[in-house]
């Protein structure tokens, strides 16, 4: 038996089904008698439906049914909610629009659906959605984000297109700090909108049994548990314990997959109407029109320091797009996943900062890889390199200048958040060593005999992962907990099976819960099965998002591994005649402490399900143990990114030499899967800063709508990574981890962005930093 | 997808007579832009022509002077092909970059010519290298062959039964491409043969086109700085959110120079 | 309106009747059932669908199944078995190349062909040799490293 502890490299127990084509994501399941959905989807942004004719699609051949916007609102279906409730500055409620499930009299944005086609293939679903005719009476578009506010109002109930004004930290003494400070440096930057794509498109099957009235919902999800509260709860589509939402393998979410969407629920209604199961899955150019978008935010920034470059002050004025609707998550990430983060790793005495959230008509704009964080530390490590070079500081100088020092923690931010723990210097260090910052200044002139223009930067980013502590949310205006749920089962043998309601997306949850609780119990990972993703087998639980599956969904198996080793302690004193107080638990046996007696863990299973000898009058039999974890704060990860360029004078294009990434994320259970998602995580960020851009022309029309001209990053485009860990534990929760998922894509933009600059001399460049845009950057600034 | 009806003729006349009977009829080569097209339902053809069955329309030979590519050989086998590395190297570089591995393995010479898509590759060395293409029922010169964005001198049922090269003295093509399609947003192929230059531009504008300015320049004197007064138009190129037309005026200098360069 | 399409598939020979629109990779996904085949986009290029036509790696979503009359095609299920790994299906889980696994299928039968097309690969030839398959999750990282330790070992 080879027993994978903590902090080994386990290959990963989910891959052979992967490299061997056996994974079953929802497009693999096929349910006896299913039919095919395809979408009526509008062609343009806004518009009256002045009319709809069903009668020549309906009667196509193979079509079963076409449903519309109208029939979803004459059944009565909610509006798909938004969970988080978000005050403006005067304390009124945040101005929410409804959002149908299919637009039954108004359009809001390309690609909103508008009817469902059933048909017995796709092929004649997808025909007939084309006889659909809609008469549309085109309004004006709302698009641009900072125009958003003065144009007409695409909702009576959304006054001035504003969702809220929120607002965050002390605004009369930020604004004195910034009056009275020996310098201020200023800047305004766009972080750009940007689109998930997941290599997997989202797919669903309804299948509602007329003779069980159960509903199960195949579904491409980041949380089962919680999708099927928000249908059950808030859509009403069916009653909860008849709902069972099932999320087999699935394939990449980065946030999109969090969201309960128009289309599952179409299609769960769809089903139950027509009492068939029926299949949908996504082309990707739907996925393009119809997934959330992340980012969008334009803001101006100021930041006030004394003579030596202390920070004084910051303060931050944000316009976030929300897009037509307010979807799952949405209000939070522009806010308290945003504004909490400005303090950074930099003891700031006074921050403020606003959020105007505005609607467009455009897709919803919700969490992607990072929501919000990646925002407050492309804007702050921007700005602070902008300030090193206006104050002539090195930038590394200025950044030591203001850490939270080791010995500060825990820390009270000016932004409502309590640090734990870190050691920002020690990543700051680690990184500067690794990527041979002392080197740099050679490898620039080097790089300029070769006609190269050769840039650093850095970035010394926090996030807050594992949301969350619920009642902290709640207060916040959160629409659910944010606990998680585990279950450990012992079987009589001593296998384990354990159950949680974290979901993977590809983060390897079946290997890391795994080592978790094979190495609680002294066992091979090869005795321990982790399943999810299907709410018929698991207790509620709320999903992976926020780099939260370990460190609240593995802490609540933490907890429930400890209860059965408490029972195991019972069960073996009993067994072993000895006092409870006196049991030991370690290397896998019960151990009576001084003595040479043992009772081994599968001896113990084995008794609890075979209670021959076993205290029947104190203890139930069985072996099975559950909990439920609710943090009692975030967890803070953080680290040191540096990115060095060489930019071609002629053409503009930037070239990633090297890129270094130095972050504590606290204990980690495997540091094969932890890099991974770093490595997965840098690459999204470097998509940001180099390639990605989603953009809509001015009537709305969605102009990169496929890989044509969305740019994803290819191998090609990318460096290989140069990642190192420090660790500081966190405090607070039973394993020590921060989490890990979302750091590459929050640390990496503004280390490549400050390394353009660096490599220019300029101040201002936005992303995507297109090969155009640097040449254009390299004219006006005369450096060509 | 819509419906079509699928033919396989085993000959030209077969082929074009096929064609002639279909309401919309559409040949099939490699299929790489007409699949995907058809796909997304920018297509509808009635009736699918695959001439993969024709007989003597792919392979690469030498021929009195000239390389001579078949119309439905395979990007990969022209980008791997020894002899048209001895012949024209310059064509294994063009078509080693022309979309990605899969892409190469199944698209073909004559299926790129023939549609002339603007920011295709082949379009610009058959250009530059003064190519002949030779049909089922002619052989146009290059210079009439490209007429406008997708447009050529082609009759509708024509086909395409292979290109002939002149071999020159040396060629080379540098592409600048886009970065989410990977096709070019400037490629330039310049040919030297007895002192003459022969310079062709794609991706820049509506359709491939010769640069005589740069011709005349290099014709006089090869060398990277006898593009350096030169600046193109930008109203003459394409604008688009990937490259503005001033940045891709710009970019055939460029990308010439680095040609030119090259070549030395 | 439908044909008849004859191939052989994973070493085996298939009949299958489908309308003449089907993809290579709505056979091979729908009425075949090999569902490890995957598709990730509708414009060719994210390469999940990468299968093997006649030794080659093509874009199954990108040839019609009547194209593929008389081929041999060898999709993921066809390359080794949990006992039996290829090597780039070893080396890609050794090397943590895979993360959610959906682009990956497609990722192994595009590098097989790679390793067997170019007698020398380093990172760099790696790395444009995968430029028609999209991975979100691994930045490639750990992608490119299995493929160069398949490729050495495909080459033993």
């Amino acid at each position: 038996m080879v027993q994978q502890s903590i902090g080994e490299r386990v290959l990963r127990k989910e891959d052979l089904r992967f490299i061997t084509g056996k994974g079953s994501y929802t497009d693999d399941i096929n349910l006896p008698g299913q039919a095919y959905a395809c979408f009526v989807r509008s062609p343009v942004a806004h518009a009256i439906i002045k009319g709809m004719d069903i009668s020549t699609a309906t009667a196509a051949d193979g079509v079963i049914a076409v449903l519309t916007g109208e029939q979803v609102a004459e059944d009565g279906l909610g509006s798909l909610p938004c969970g988080w409730m978000v005050h403006s500055k005067d304390g009124s409620e945040m101005k929410q629009p409804f959002h149908p499930v299919m637009a039954a009299d108004k359009i809001n944005y390309v690609g909103e659906p508008v009817a469902i086609v059933v048909a017995e293939t796709f092929l004649a679903a997808k025909n007939a959605s084309e006889l659909v005719e809609i008469d549309y009476e085109e309004i004006d578009a709302v698009v641009d984000i900072s125009s958003a506010q003065s144009a007409a109002d695409i909702y009576p109930e959304v006054p001035g297109n504003t969702v809220y004004n929120w607002e965050l930290g002390e605004k009369a003494d930020t604004e004195k700090a910034i009056r009275e400070a020996a310098h201020v440096t200023r800047i305004s930057l766009t972080n750009n909108r940007l689109i998930p794509n997941a290599i997997e498109p989202r797919a669903a099957i309804a299948d509602y049994n007329t003779g069980t009235q159960d509903l199960t919902l195949y579904t491409t999800s980041q949380n089962p548990g919680l999708a099927r509260l928000i249908l059950t709860a808030f859509v009403q589509i069916a009653p909860e314990h008849k709902l069972r939402i099932i999320a087999p393998d699935v394939g990449g979410g980065f946030g999109s997959k969090i969201f309960v969407y128009s289309e599952e629920t179409a299609l769960a209604w769809a089903s139950k109407k027509l009492g068939i199961p029926i299949k949908w899955t996504a082309e990707r150019s739907e996925s393009f029109v119809a997934d959330a978008h992340g980012r969008d935010h334009v803001t101006e920034v100021e930041l006030a320091m004394d003579e030596e470059g202390h920070f004084l002050g910051l303060h931050v004025k944000t316009i976030a797009n929300m897009g037509a609707y307010l979807s799952t998550f949405s209000a939070a990430v522009p806010t308290y996943l945003y504004g909490t983060l400005l303090a950074g790793q930099y003891k700031t005495p006074n921050i403020y900062v606003e959020v105007d959230a505005v609607v467009t008509n455009t897709a919803p704009v919700d969490a992607y890889r990072g929501a919000g964080r990646p925002e407050a530390a492309y804007l702050l490590e921007r700005i602070v390199e902008v300030a090193a070079r206006e104050m002539n500081l090195d930038p590394v100088e200025i950044r030591r200048r203001n850490f939270i020092a080791p010995s500060d923690f825990p820390y009270q931010t000016p932004v409502a958040l309590e640090y734990d723990s870190g050691d920002y210097e020690a990543s700051l260090n680690k990184a500067l060593e690794m990527a041979d910052y002392d080197g740099f200044s050679e490898r620039k002139k080097e790089a300029a005999s070769r006609g190269k223009k050769r840039g650093i930067g850095f970035s010394c980013y926090i996030e807050a992962c594992g949301l969350a502590p619920s009642q902290l949310a709640g207060s916040l205006g959160a629409g659910v907990g944010l606990w998680e749920s585990g279950e450990v089962r012992v079987n009589a043998t001593g296998t384990v099976t354990v159950l949680t309601g974290s979901q993977s997306t590809g983060q390897g949850h079946e290997t890391t819960f795994a080592q978790l609780v094979a190495s609680k119990f002294g066992i091979s990972i090869d005795d321990v099965e982790v399943i999810h993703g299907d709410t018929g087998k698991l207790d509620f639980g709320m999903g992976t998002y926020g780099s939260r599956s370990l460190v609240v969904g593995g802490s609540a198996l933490s907890k429930a591994a400890d209860k059965v080793i408490a029972k195991g302690k019972k069960i073996a004193a009993h067994m072993l005649d000895s006092d409870v107080e006196d049991i030991d638990f370690e290397d896998g046996e019960f151990r009576v402490r001084k003595s040479n007696q043992s009772k081994t863990f599968q001896e113990i299973a084995f008794a609890a399900y075979v209670p021959h000898d076993y205290p029947l009058e104190e203890l139930e039999p069985g072996l099975s143990e559950k909990a439920f974890y609710d943090p009692a704060n975030f967890t803070y990860p953080a680290g040191t990114h540096i990115c060095e360029v060489e930019i071609d004078p002629d053409t503009g294009v930037v070239d990633i030499i090297k890129f270094t990434a130095v972050d504590d994320f606290g204990i980690i259970i495997n540091p094969m899967i932890v890099e991974g998602q770093v490595h997965g995580g840098i690459a999204q960020g470097i998509g940001q800063a180099l390639l990605e851009q989603c953009i809509y022309d001015e009537t709305g029309q969605l102009l990169t709508g496929s890989y044509m001209d969305y740019c994803m990053p290819r191998a090609d485009d990318l460096p290989s990574f140069e990642v190192g860990m420090t660790c500081t534990p966190c405090t607070h929760n039973p394993i020590g981890a921060k989490g890990c998922g979302e750091a590459g894509a929050i640390g990496s933009p503004p280390a490549v962005i400050n390394a353009i600059t660096d490599a220019l001399g300029i101040m201002e460049m936005d992303m995507p930093a297109t090969s155009e845009r640097v040449w254009r950057a390299m004219q006006q600034a005369g450096g060509a | 997808m819509y419906e079509f009806t699928y033919h396989k003729p085993q000959t030209i006349k077969d082929a074009i007579s096929l064609f002639a009977k279909a309401d919309d009829g559409i040949y099939l080569a490699g299929g790489h832009t007409l699949i995907p097209a058809m796909k997304v339902r920018l297509r509808a053809p009635t009736d699918v022509i695959d001439l993969s069955a024709l007989d003597g329309l792919s392979g690469i030979h030498e021929e009195s002077g000239a390389l001579v590519i078949g119309a439905l050989t395979t990007h990969d086998a022209v980008a791997t092909s020894e002899v048209v590395a001895r012949a024209i190297p310059a064509l294994n570089k063009l078509a080693a970059g022309i979309g990605d591995a899969q892409v190469r393995n199944r698209g073909t010479i004559g299926g790129s010519v023939a549609n002339n898509d603007p920011a295709a590759d082949y379009p610009a060395g058959l250009m530059a290298l003064d190519a002949t293409i030779r049909t089922d029922r002619r052989e146009i010169s290059v210079d009439d062959f490209f007429t406008a964005m997708f447009e050529t001198a082609l009759e509708e049922d024509e086909l395409i039964r292979s290109v002939s090269f002149p071999i020159v003295e040396s060629a080379t093509y540098i592409k600048f491409p886009s970065p989410a399609s990977r096709y070019a947003t400037v490629g330039v192929f310049i040919s030297r043969q007895g002192g003459q230059v022969r310079v062709a531009i794609t991706g820049a504008a509506a359709c491939v086109f010769r640069c005589t300015e740069m011709e005349t320049a290099l014709s006089n004197n090869f060398a990277e700085d006898a593009l350096d007064s030169i600046q193109l138009n930008a109203d003459d190129m394409n604008g688009d959110m990937h490259a503005s037309a001033e940045y891709r005026a710009h970019l055939c200098v460029v990308m010439a120079k680095r040609a030119v360069a090259s070549l030395l | 309106m439908s044909i008849t399409v004859s191939l052989i598939v994973n070493g085996k020979a298939v009949t299958q009747t489908c309308l003449e629109n089907t993809t290579l990779v709505e056979l091979i996904r729908e009425k075949l059932q090999l569902t490890g085949t995957h598709v990730g986009c509708d414009t060719s290029q994210c390469g999940a669908c990468t299968v093997h036509m006649n030794g080659r790696a093509v874009k199954a979503c990108t040839v019609l199944a009547v194209q593929a009359e008389g081929a041999e095609v060898v999709t993921i299920e066809g390359i080794g078995v949990a006992d039996n790994l290829h090597p780039m299906q070893s080396a890609f889980k050794e090397c943590h190349g895979l993360q959610c696994g959906f682009c990956t299928p497609g990722m192994i039968m595009a590098a097989i062909d790679l390793v067997n097309q170019k007698a020398e690969l380093d990172d760099q030839s790696i790395r444009k040799g995968l430029e028609g398959n999209i991975c979100r999750c691994t930045g490639y990282h750990n992608i490119v490293e299995a493929v160069g330790r398949a490729a050495a070992r495909m080459r033993e």
